[in-house]
């Protein structure tokens, strides 16, 4: 297979913070990425505020963060990420205002590729995992109908990002009330000839997982783990596939759904799942 | 140039074993790595006989300063190495060192002799960071086991054999006068502290392999002390690192006796750190003369 990814300029760089949006409980940053190059959907950046960072509550954070781009639009320098305040890293990140600058590498991995024979794409997001989709619908599905799942209205408010999405939350304060995998299944029900592409929490994916494999639908799955460099340098990232370990930075972090005999979060992960210390 | 064991290097900057993996940052950066190679000699992350798949997962916590990691030495075996790493590593633009380990003596003895043979390899680097299966005993923990397995390895080869040295030992400095006695040619230091981290949620080991080693700022200074200890008690050269993020900690170490400096941790924050640290280095080092 030949690697088509966008390689990231060597080292960290400065980008200016321009503006600056809150979605319900997300917080959307754009950055002036002078001199970058232009990302591909699915691709991510390893971000860090210039100033305080490593100087917070318990010293942390101290490692920079990925995030996935949100979008980049074309003929422009900027990137766009979507942040959630879930600890000390995105904290920081949330509260940067325009001219305040963020250090970043990349873009990083490999992202989403076209679907397969004549299948139409079907995305789905769930939470802060909407990121990704919304520039793969830019780049190359407008007119592809988003599935998104939320905990509540707050965060279901981040399906504005996206163009004609339809909403499941956890406690239907907006749209059907339940699982966004539900609202895959009956459309995998109505009509299965799609390739899906899917990024959200891991138990969501678990289940967009089994459910394209029980229909035979081909999955792009957008994966997280915990990352400490995202270049392939420390071995950290690694998830457990069929074939043993990858590096979901350097492999990833879209991954195709066969590679995969289960999505699991990081910490749950089968310690027996391959061959460990051997 | 400044001359390391024979090897000539264009400044006193490399990265630590385990820190860097120049094959994947090339499929990451392109060949713009290459044209701005951050290191003055690149050093593999430990190669051991057979492959391994490293620990399960998590393999990473945050700590103040710093980052626990319980990777456990994932790589594709000697061979594999050999056939597939080798030849992409020939291509940088500066010396390759090889970091390798063993779990028992003949192991690294095999190690050393498959690299002694490739002149694509400009010297060696042992990671004595693990128990010898056949004794027990952590091999650089202790003066007896590093000299023996030293006299079993140096007559099997010309090239230099840097001993690094693991930071969890009694008596740090004895170590590296009996790897000095036995023939080795430098000593690096410090490799990670033993660490651990306990899950917020559920109170049971965080980490995939229960403890880790703790790396970056927060060894800074444990890596001072170590590293002035040892270059009173050896002659020969000392590679030291340890929480290296500026040209002035670099400038630290070597003036604790250092030699060489290796930049790890902070290759994650910034993976141009070595070129930052060197270049910087060079600045004060020439604002000085
Ligand atoms: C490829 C990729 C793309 C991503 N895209 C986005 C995105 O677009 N938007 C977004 O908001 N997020 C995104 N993320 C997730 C984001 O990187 C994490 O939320 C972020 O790293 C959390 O950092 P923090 O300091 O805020 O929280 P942390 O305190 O690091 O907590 C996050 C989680 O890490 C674990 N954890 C807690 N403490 C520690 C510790 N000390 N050391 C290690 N782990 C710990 C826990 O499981 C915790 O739930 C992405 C992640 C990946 C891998
Ligand atoms: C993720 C990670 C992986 C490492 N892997 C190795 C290894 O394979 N072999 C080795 O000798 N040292 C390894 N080390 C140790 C480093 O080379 C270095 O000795 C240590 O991290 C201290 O330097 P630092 O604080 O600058 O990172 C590793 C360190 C880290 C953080
Ligand atoms: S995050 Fe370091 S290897 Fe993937």
């Amino acid at each position: 297979m030949t690697d088509e990814r966008t390689l990231a300029p060597f080292g960290r760089r400065a980008a200016a913070v321009t503006w600056r949006a809150r979605y319900g409980a997300y917080v959307v940053l754009g950055c002036a990425d002078t001199g970058g190059p232009r990302p591909q959907a699915g691709q991510f950046y390893m971000l860090s505020a210039a100033e305080r960072w490593g100087g917070g509550e318990g010293e942390r954070p101290f490692l920079p963060r990925a995030f996935s781009v949100l979008r980049a639009p074309a003929g422009s320098p900027e990137l766009e990420f979507l942040v959630e305040d879930v600890g000390p890293g995105t904290k920081r990140l949330a509260e940067l205002r325009e001219g305040d600058e963020v250090l970043l590498t990349g873009p990083l991995g490999v992202g989403f590729t076209p679907p397969r024979e004549t299948r139409r794409p079907l995305l789905v997001g769930g939470g802060v995992g909407i990121a990704p989709l919304a520039i793969l619908q830019d780049q190359l599905f407008p007119n592809a109908v988003p599935l998104l799942g939320f905990r509540d209205g707050a965060h279901a408010a981040g399906a504005e990002l996206l163009i004609g999405a339809r909403i499941a939350t956890d406690d239907g304060s907006a749209g059907h009330h339940g699982l966004v995998s539900e609202l895959l299944e009956a459309e995998l029900a109505r009509d299965s000839d799609v390739e899906v592409y899917a990024c959200g929490p891991p138990a969501m994916l678990e289940a967009v997982r089994r459910e394209c494999e029980r229909r035979g639908v081909p999955a792009q799955l957008a994966l997280e783990s915990g990352m400490a460099c995202g270049f392939g340098a420390c071995f950290g990232c690694v998830v457990a596939t069929r074939g043993g370990y990858l590096r979901l930075c350097l492999e990833g972090p879209v991954i195709d759904a066969n590679q995969l005999a289960e999505v699991s979060a990081p910490e749950k992960q089968p310690a027996g799942a391959t061959p460990a210390n051997r | 140039m400044l001359d390391f064991c024979g090897i000539a290097l264009e400044h006193p900057i490399i990265n630590g074993s385990g820190t860097f993996d120049a094959i994947a940052a090339r499929r990451a950066f392109g060949d713009a790595l290459l044209e701005s190679f951050p290191f003055a000699a690149f050093v593999t992350k430990t190669v051991t006989v057979a492959p391994r798949e490293g620990n399960p997962p998590p393999r990473l916590w945050e700590v103040a300063g710093g980052l626990i990691n319980s990777i456990g030495l994932p790589n594709k075996g000697l061979h594999g190495f050999l056939a597939e790493d080798l030849p992409e590593l020939a291509e940088l633009p500066v010396p390759l060192i090889v970091n390798v380990m063993g779990f028992s003596r003949d192991e690294v003895a095999e190690l050393v002799d498959a690299f002694t043979e490739r002149d694509e390899v400009a010297a060696l680097e042992l990671n004595v960071s693990c128990p010898n299966v056949e004794t027990g005993l952590v091999m650089g923990a202790d003066p007896g086991e590093v000299a023996a397995l030293l006299e079993r390895v140096t007559p099997l080869t010309g090239k230099p054999l840097i001993v690094k040295l693991t930071p969890n030992a009694g008596d740090v400095p004895a170590v590296a006068r009996a790897a000095e006695a036995a023939g080795a040619s430098a000593l690096s230091l410090i490799n990670t502290l033993r660490g651990m981290a306990l899950d917020p949620g559920t109170g049971q080991p965080w980490l995939g392999a229960t403890t880790g080693g703790v790396s970056g700022p927060a060894v800074r200074a444990i890596a001072l002390a170590q590293v002035y200890a040892v270059a009173r008690a050896v002659e020969i050269p000392i590679v030291g690192m340890g929480g290296v993020q500026t040209p002035t900690d670099a400038l630290n170490l070597l003036r604790a006796g250092a030699d060489l400096v290796a930049v790890g941790t902070e290759s994650f924050r910034d993976p141009a750190a070595g070129r930052r640290v060197a270049e910087g280095l060079g600045t004060i080092v020439a604002n000085r003369t």
